[in-house]
């Protein structure tokens, strides 16, 4: 016995030895992908595909990053939580495969001329999952629980623009008093306290989403467990293990339930990148939550196909703490560490995944939104570095002098990298003396908060709706993450202009003018926009990428794969698929 | 030994008691709040969040309010997890640590007791260093590195083994369990190695050798039972340790356990799911010092723990 | 103190020194013959050498990343021995840097948990009863303490501070030394010597740095030498959390993870450090084997 232990222990170090030398592609030979072939997908008039293509198993398995905190769509935070809750439920308006908001529980919508009165009318199919019919008594309800300050809903600012909901917050009114009617059983209609262009697409976050009031009457706050949980979306949970799994099943009493390919859904949570990655490859998932960005070469090489990058709604920058030394007064120095930093190398060699190097705050891709590039956008690398020398030096520091610098950021491998590329840009270019400062995420956030010992540190945001007003509106001097302390009245005035501006072009052009403000301020020092990376299995359709990264689950359906998955030795006879020759009849 | 269990128990209350005071207000002085988040709460509803799970009370207050709360075996809700009480996260994560753990340290003692005592009989010669060097290599390289490089092989490259999750399926378990049994192996073979060396050069052995008895015999009646003695005390907090989970394994395998609730309870400030964790594993590290002290008992007819029924 | 008492006292005092003397001796010629041990004090002693005198032989920076070259296998070409990092900066020059926090942080942080654990143990044990009760009852109540959430808190509320990382390790680690230690006292405190000690007026404080602790050499010895790799070990799993050394300083644990990462990318990344790791544990362990063997006097037959 003794002797077999000892066999099989050395035998188990032997293959671990051989799988760390062995398991890299060997003169960037690529790997033979083990991905699944599939067929060539036929779509008819309405966007729906051939059913004989349709896998036999409709079962999706979705990574989904960390387990989501809480499934009530109110308090939930976070975009693991959204997603499993856009399966779930659906609010008002709702996204389609490309990002289009289009009807969702309301099936159509009158605004008023004065861009202050929606008239939402309700598709009077619509159901809960209990058999329930979704009234507009629902959503009156429902939107008055998310301002009710005992709620506690994270996210309930949303909901800011409709009349007395700041009033309600601050406690100073009852609930009852928010801006929304229920006109009839099906008819639903809200006050905007000013116009809000973007209100259509805040109707597609979670806060906005109806929850079933007598469920919620009769469990308290267990009414998100499996088996109590009533929703109005197209799928229903089923299944949850926590930290395991989340399984939903399509709901039989949805609206459209007919047009639901995808039978139920798992999402997984992982805690680890590397993790979701590693089950991806084992055939685990149809879909990853993100990628690890180390492992962009290998993905490259050897699952071009799966992987998934496209520009996201979110910018990655630095702050600078405006209420301390040495960035206080002085826009010089804040400007000369700006253009010092090399945002190619940054996005090519450090995060690699086609982050768009950018010198602004709001992301390119808005439709109606362009963001003012400041002029040494267009220089050369070596042009800003040569200003940012000069800047440096008017700021009064040199190689004699330089300047000493805590640049502080969360624990992340990103934004390690990151961190360690600039504090090495800055000393190459200028001869800075930066001091990483690596903080676990809360500690980090409440020294961000207080701005007592903060100097340089990370910051980035993914933007709540597709406006750029969801990005400046973080700079204003009362807003509670203006972690810079930039206080501008100019500029703060600027936002209470945009905020009541009901001519779109007018209310377009001051935003272009508080962003220029904001970065001719240089409270911010911008690096790239984010990009959404993902992998995906090719026989996972119907789903396309989007700027706001918002992916139902209803819209997706699995096709049949083109070769049965058979060993490399068999013939090439057997791997011939009958489905194969239909899709090319 | 009913007197004596008693007693133990007695005494184990005011360390608990040590325990969780401690705990409790270190936990507070970390910096943040459970309710901290990328995105600031209006501060209403933090002043409500605050009321609502009591943490707007001075900190004695809320520590009274929660030892009354224990005394009743209630947890509290988790603050990080909301749909959820930390009895209800405990009684879903425990059975998945307990079992993981359980299977580890089985098949640690399985291997790590033959291969140690295998080595101390051919003490200093080639088989015992191989062996020992080994073992080594089991404590030498941690078990993040192990764990990726078992889920390359058999579950990638080979496709043999899942290469994470757990839903308690045979299968699933192979290689969470291999990577967390692997250091103890190593661990219970080096102890092993060295109180077998040191039983086999005692006296009585000797006597016994003299006699003529058979070396078989010598060995599994006489010179295991003593030897193991020291792996006995190892795996009183070892198991306690293991049985509440490995924060390693259950990441990288994606095991439901209760293991990473120490980390990410303490990250999140989720005050009652850590404080939930550490008090039970101080109650397992309790508990399998007592059993510790009972299998002593039991294998070495020296120690007896009582005073009055000694005669017995 | 009459003449006996006092023949009684110098024989005491003369069989402990000659005792410790030979007691030395002895060890150190049954360590010489146990190659395994040797061999480890030389790796140990090479690698000491090579991790303080390695960066500064190299025209690498540990903190400059060299831009034309990241993620690059090891090449005498560009001049990366150990090939780079994610971000282009040398892995020999890391590899050898990390070498000096995890040495210094396991010889550090063994050091502090001895200071705390060799006083507390010894007290407890030379003054036993009431005191040691109730000091034992403490330890049981720390050591009933999950280890790794303790340190984690710790490095929450303190922040990533080096040093601030030995003294969270070994204000953890101490509790078995003073176990070991206690037991130990409590037995030294009725040999002869202790007791002659006391006759002749010492103080209990002195009787316990003169005599108790000099005693206890050898037990701490090879406690020492295992325990820092697994306070090694310990570093490398914050690293794992990433709560481990600040950047743009690194460490054996920090290194190997990252490593871990790019295992089919860039193996070259986990093999040096790791190597390095496995190399120091590897001697730490069986040096300290070693001595145990040669040091324990139970294998004097």
């Amino acid at each position: 016995m003794a002797v077999a232990g000892l066999r099989a222990l050395l035998a188990l170090s032997a293959v671990a030895l051989l799988a760390a030398c062995g398991g890299s592609p060997a003169d960037g030979e690529p790997a033979p992908s083990r991905l699944p072939q599939v067929v060539e997908v036929v779509l008819d008039e309405q966007g729906r595909p051939e059913p004989s293509l349709l896998a036999e198993r409709q079962v999706l398995l979705r990574g989904n990053g960390e387990e989501p905190q809480t499934l009530d769509p109110h308090l939930a935070e976070g975009v693991p939580a959204a997603n499993i809750l856009r399966d779930l439920f659906e609010g008002l308006t709702t996204t389609a495969p490309d990002g289009r908001i289009i009807p969702g529980a309301a099936i159509h919508w009158d605004i008023s001329r004065d861009g202050l009165t929606y008239t939402f009318y309700l598709d009077p199919a619509g159901r809960w999952s209990n058999g329930d019919p979704v009234t507009a008594a629902d959503f009156v309800w429902s939107w008055q629980r998310v301002v009710d300050p005992s709620t506690g809903a994270a996210y309930a600012r949303m909901l800011a623009p409709v009349v007395n909901a700041e009033a309600i917050l601050s406690a100073e009114r009852p609930p009852e008093d928010l801006g929304v009617t229920a006109l009839n059983d099906t008819t639903f209609q809200v006050q905007l306290s000013s116009p809000t262009p973007y209100f259509l697409g805040l109707l597609t976050h979670p806060t906005t989403f109806p929850v079933h009031q007598a469920s919620l009457e009769t469990y308290g706050s267990a009414h998100v467990r499996p088996g109590n949980l009533v929703s109005n979306g197209a799928f229903v949970l089923d299944d949850w293990q926590v930290r395991s799994r989340i399984d939903v099943v399509r709901n039989p009493h949805f609206r459209l339930v007919d047009e639901v390919l995808i039978e139920q859904v798992t999402f997984f949570p992982f805690e680890d990148e590397n993790t979701e990655f590693n089950r991806f490859r084992a055939g685990d998932l149809h879909w990853t939550y993100q990628v690890p960005s180390n492992q962009f070469r290998w993905l490259e090489q050897n699952m071009a196909e799966a992987l998934h990058v496209s520009p996201w709604f979110g910018t990655y920058f630095f702050s600078f703490n405006l209420t301390r030394e040495p960035f206080r007064d002085s826009v010089e120095l804040r400007q000369a560490l700006n253009l010092a930093i090399d945002r190619e190398i940054l996005t090519q060699r450090v995060t690699r995944f086609g982050e768009i190097p950018t010198f602004t705050l709001v992301p390119p891709g808005l439709p109606d939104y362009q963001p003012p590039e400041p002029e040494h956008a267009e220089w050369t690398q070596a042009e800003r570095e040569a200003r940012a020398r000069e800047l440096y030096a008017r700021a009064g520091f040199s190689d004699s002098n330089p300047l000493v610098v805590e640049l502080r950021y969360n624990t992340s491998e990103n934004h390690r990298k990151i961190a360690v590329a600039v504090a090495a840009m800055w000393k190459q270019t200028l001869g800075v003396q930066t001091r990483l400062v690596n903080e676990e995420f809360r500690v980090f956030l409440q020294n961000r908060a207080q701005r007592r010992v903060t100097q340089v540190f990370r910051s980035g945001w993914i933007g709540d709706y597709q406006d750029a007003f969801t990005f400046l509106e973080l700079f204003h001097s009362e807003h509670g993450r203006n972690d810079a302390g930039y206080n501008n009245p100019r500029f703060d005035r600027l936002l209470d202009q945009i905020a009541s501006e009901r001519i779109p072009s007018r209310r377009r052009n001051l935003m272009v003018e508080a962003e220029r403000m904001l970065l001719a301020d240089q409270v911010i020092l911008p690096v790239f926009t984010y990009v959404t990376k993902r992998l995906v299995d090719p026989r996972l359709q119907g789903w396309q990428e989007n700027v706001m990264d918002q992916h139902l689950s209803r819209h997706m359906f699995l096709v049949r794969e083109r070769t049965v998955d058979v060993a490399p030795a068999e013939t090439a006879d057997d791997q011939e698929n009958p489905t194969e020759d239909e899709t090319e009849s | 030994m009913l007197n004596y269990s008693l007693k133990r128990l007695a005494s184990a209350i005011p360390t608990l008691f040590l325990l969780i005071t401690f705990a409790f207000f270190l936990i507070r002085i970390a910096p943040g709040g459970p309710f901290d988040g990328e995105r600031a709460l209006p501060p209403d509803i933090e002043a409500n969040l605050a009321a609502k799970y009591h943490l707007d009370e001075p900190l004695p207050m809320q520590y009274l309010r929660y030892l009354w709360q224990i005394v009743r075996l209630d947890f509290g809700p988790s603050f990080h997890y909301l749909d959820w009480t930390v009895n209800d996260l405990i009684a879903q994560g425990a059975p998945v640590s307990f079992t993981l753990g359980g299977l580890a340290l089985l098949l640690a003692l399985a291997i790590g007791i033959p291969i140690g005592a295998w080595a101390a009989l051919r003490q200093n010669r080639p088989g015992d260093y191989a062996v020992m060097s080994i073992a080594m290599v089991g404590i030498s390289i941690p078990n993040f590195v192990v764990a990726p490089l078992l889920i390359l092989l058999f579950a990638i490259s080979l496709g043999w083994l899942p290469a994470g999750g757990w839903e308690f399926s045979p299968s699933r378990m192979v290689l969470p369990v291999i990577t967390l049994a692997l250091p103890m192996i190593a661990y219970i073979a080096r102890i092993t190695r060295g109180s077998m060396i040191e039983v086999l050069r005692s006296s009585f052995i000797r006597t016994a050798r003299a006699k003529g008895l058979p070396e078989k015999e010598i060995l599994f009646n006489h010179a295991l039972k003593p030897a193991l003695l020291p792996v006995i005390s190892y795996l009183g907090p070892a198991a306690a340790g293991i049985l509440t989970g490995s924060v390693v394994v259950e990441r990288i395998f994606t095991i439901p356990g209760i293991g990473s609730y120490f980390v990410q309870g303490a990250l999140n400030r989720d005050y009652t799911l850590v404080m939930g964790v550490v008090i039970l594993y101080g109650i397992l590290i309790i508990l399998f010092n007592y059993l510790v002290d009972l299998i002593y008992a039991w294998l070495d007819p020296r120690i007896r723990y009582d005073d009055q029924e000694a005669g017995a | 103190m009459n003449e006996s008492e006092r023949d009684a006292f110098d024989q005491a005092l003369d069989t402990r020194v000659i005792q410790g003397r030979s007691l030395w001796v002895d060890a150190w010629h049954r360590l010489l013959k146990n190659r395994a041990a040797l061999a480890s004090l030389l790796v140990l002693v090479v690698m000491v050498a090579l991790v303080i005198i390695g960066p500064m032989m190299s025209d690498w920076d540990h903190e400059i990343p060299d831009w034309d070259n990241y993620s690059t296998p090891p090449s005498l070409e560009t001049g990366h021995l150990f090939g780079t990092d994610a971000l282009g900066r040398d892995l020999f020059v890391r590899t050898l840097i990390g070498g000096r926090i995890s040495l210094l942080v396991g010889i550090v942080a063994t050091l502090v948990s001895l200071l705390i654990g060799i006083s507390y143990g010894a007290i407890a044990g030379y003054f036993g009863g009431r005191v040691d009760n109730l000091m034992m009852r403490f330890v049981d109540g720390i050591y009933a303490m999950p280890f790794m959430f303790f340190v984690i808190v710790l490095m929450v509320i303190f922040g990533r501070n080096i040093f601030l990382i030995f003294v969270a390790i070994g204000a953890v680690n101490w509790l078995d030394m003073a176990r070991i230690v206690r037991g130990q006292t409590l037995s030294l405190k009725n040999k002869p010597f202790v007791e002659a000690a006391r006759a002749c007026g010492a103080t209990e404080m002195q009787i316990i740095r003169r005599h108790i602790v000099p005693n206890l050499l050898g037990v701490v010895i090879v406690y020492v030498t295992l325990t820092i790799p697994q306070v090694i070990l310990i570093e490398s799993f914050l690293s794992f959390l990433g709560l481990g050394v600040q950047e743009p300083l690194t460490s054996w644990g920090a290194l190997v993870n990252e490593g871990a990462q790019e295992l089919e990318t860039a193996p070259w990344s986990l093999l040096f450090p790791a190597g390095f790791l496995a190399a120091t544990l590897f001697a730490f362990n069986f040096l300290g084997d070693g001595l145990r063997d040669a040091l324990d006097p139970k294998d004097r037959v």
